[in-house]
């Protein structure tokens, strides 16, 4: 049985509708990516299964019960949790109210704040400092633990890659199989599809609103991705 | 010598009061930026309610604040949840135009039920009594429990806001109401929080400004013009920098008075164009991302 499930999901970005019904799914433990460019639909996507883009009830499916038009601050008890696009720290609160702050919805589990500062060790070091004083791809791990300390079953990744230099990159991937162990479900939004493939179990390709392509990232070509991404016209 | 420092001691004295005014318009505005035109007369509806309770049952006016604090905070939260709430966004108008109207109501609704007499609250010797410093100078007991209480206030905020969950919760709803609902923080149940702490500081503020000066139901908008440069001088949200605009105005207003009794408020105005032309941002601005 599928962990989340959207059926016909539409959504819209303004006045703008930015997705055509997307039929969408992923179980317990699974890595999926979602690719497309920019404009894609992607981000939108995300916000439309935590609740901050609205939906109808029957188009998102969590745990077996409908969930679409819940209020994000309930979704987030349920156990859905959303690292941002562009991360969007709390520039006033430091380090650690950032993470403690996630922690809020109260769910317990494996993560706690001894637990991040373990897998990422030099937020432990800056925990005083405010969150928007840190680099770029400390303040990704800071947005990451602070998703992480919800305890999520489904953890929601906005491009984490954007802006961030390659050797960093590499550093935030390689938390992934800690938050696996941890039991979550893990969507990973990216415009690399290089990086997509290799961390994902399956892949979704979005383009224009609409999933163009989908299957197990192993029979996927690059070509075939390639076309989903730009369009086969391109 | 002696009347230089006794009226800085005056003017520093007077900026207590003006700290208490303007803590809940800071408040307001540096969590939701929102700017309630009828502060000045929420304040004046503090006064007349602690003069509705003496009237009713004789009591020192101190132990109103026992009603009026919890009364006022509960108004300032569900006014925020059923009115307030629909007028914030990206326009700054609403807020503006719906605080107005409130104004308006509030400073008519006042004068029906107790006319424009001028009214004060009693509080007997303690608005008489002086502290003598010797050399001639001498400090009003009350002026000082007035700065004292505003210090005490803007403390006990500042521990709120940094070392409490809640107010963990109110800065971050204040850096970004979108994200923080990720966080199961619902953010419209913390504007109502804020604007029932901002309140009970306002009813504090009304129920101080009765026992220390006559108020009448039109009292409001000049109290809001000194809560609004008091603000602006210290720095917009910034709790302590609404002490130094309160002193700042304090200061100004009684050296003004000292030169002749109508240039009192003239100086503060002055003193309020003097800040915004040589520090718009304030002298304590709160730094943002």
């Amino acid at each position: 049985m599928s962990l989340l499930r959207t059926r016909e999901l539409t959504g819209f970005y303004g006045d703008f509708q930015a997705l055509f019904g997307i039929d969408f799914e992923i179980s317990a433990g699974e890595v999926v990516s979602i690719i497309g460019s920019n404009g894609a639909g992607k981000s939108t996507f995300l916000r439309s299964l935590v609740g901050l883009n609205k939906v109808s009830e029957a188009m998102v499916e969590f745990d077996g019960k409908c969930v679409g038009g819940m209020a994000p601050y309930d979704i987030v008890k349920l156990g859905i949790a959303l690292v941002p696009e562009g991360r969007r720290l709390f520039p006033s609160l430091t380090v650690e109210e950032n993470l403690r702050l996630g922690g809020n919805p109260g769910r317990s589990g494996a993560w706690t704040l001894e637990r991040i500062y373990d897998m990422f060790p030099i937020l432990a070091e800056r925990r005083k400092s405010p969150g928007t004083a840190l680099s770029g791809g400390q303040q990704q791990m800071v947005a990451i633990g602070r998703a992480l300390m919800s305890n999520p079953r489904l953890l929601l990744c906005d491009e984490l890659s954007l802006g961030l230099a390659p050797l960093v990159i590499r550093d935030i991937y390689g938390s992934m199989p800690r938050i696996l162990e941890s039991g979550a479900a893990v969507v990973v939004v990216e415009q690399d599809i290089g990086q997509a493939t290799r961390i994902a179990d399956r892949v979704y390709c979005f383009q224009e609103g609409r999933v163009s392509l989908t299957g197990a990232s192993s029979g996927l070509t690059r070509e075939q991705i390639s076309d989903a991404y730009f369009g086969s016209h391109h | 010598m002696i009347n230089i420092l006794d009226t800085i001691m005056q003017g520093l004295l007077l900026g207590g009061l003006y700290a208490l005014f303007a803590t809940g318009l800071s408040l307001a505005f540096g969590i939701m930026r929102f700017v309630n035109i009828a502060h000045g007369d929420f304040i004046v509806l503090g006064a007349f309610a602690s003069l509705a309770l003496i009237q009713w049952l004789p009591m020192h006016p101190l132990l109103t604040l026992l009603i009026v604090l919890p009364a006022l905070a509960v108004m300032g939260y569900w006014a925020q949840r059923l009115v307030y709430n629909r007028t914030l966004g990206r326009d700054i108008m609403p807020p503006l135009l719906v605080t107005f109207g409130l104004s308006v109501m509030l400073q008519n609704g006042l004068l029906e039920m107790f006319s424009g007499d001028s009214r004060r609250l009693d509080a007997g010797d303690l608005t008489t009594a002086s502290i003598d410093l010797g050399g001639g100078l001498a400090i009003g007991v009350f002026p000082l429990i007035t700065l004292v209480i505003a210090i005490a206030l803007l403390a006990g905020l500042q521990y709120l806001f940094s070392r409490t969950a809640i107010g963990r919760a109110l800065r971050a709803t204040s850096d970004d109401p979108e994200i923080v609902q990720l966080m199961a923080v619902d953010s419209r149940k913390v504007y109502g929080v804020a604007m029932a702490i901002a309140s009970a500081t306002v009813g504090l503020a009304g129920v101080i400004l009765g026992m220390t000066k006559a108020f009448d139901p039109l009292l409001g908008p000049p109290q809001l013009l000194f809560a609004f440069e008091a603000v602006i001088i210290g720095g917009l949200g910034s709790l302590w920098g609404t002490l130094a605009g309160g002193m700042v105005l304090g200061v100004a207003q009684a050296v003004g008075f000292r030169f002749d009794p109508g240039w009192g408020i003239l100086f503060g105005h002055l003193a309020f164009m003097a800040i915004l032309l040589v520090k718009p941002q304030g002298l304590f601005p709160k730094t943002r991302d």
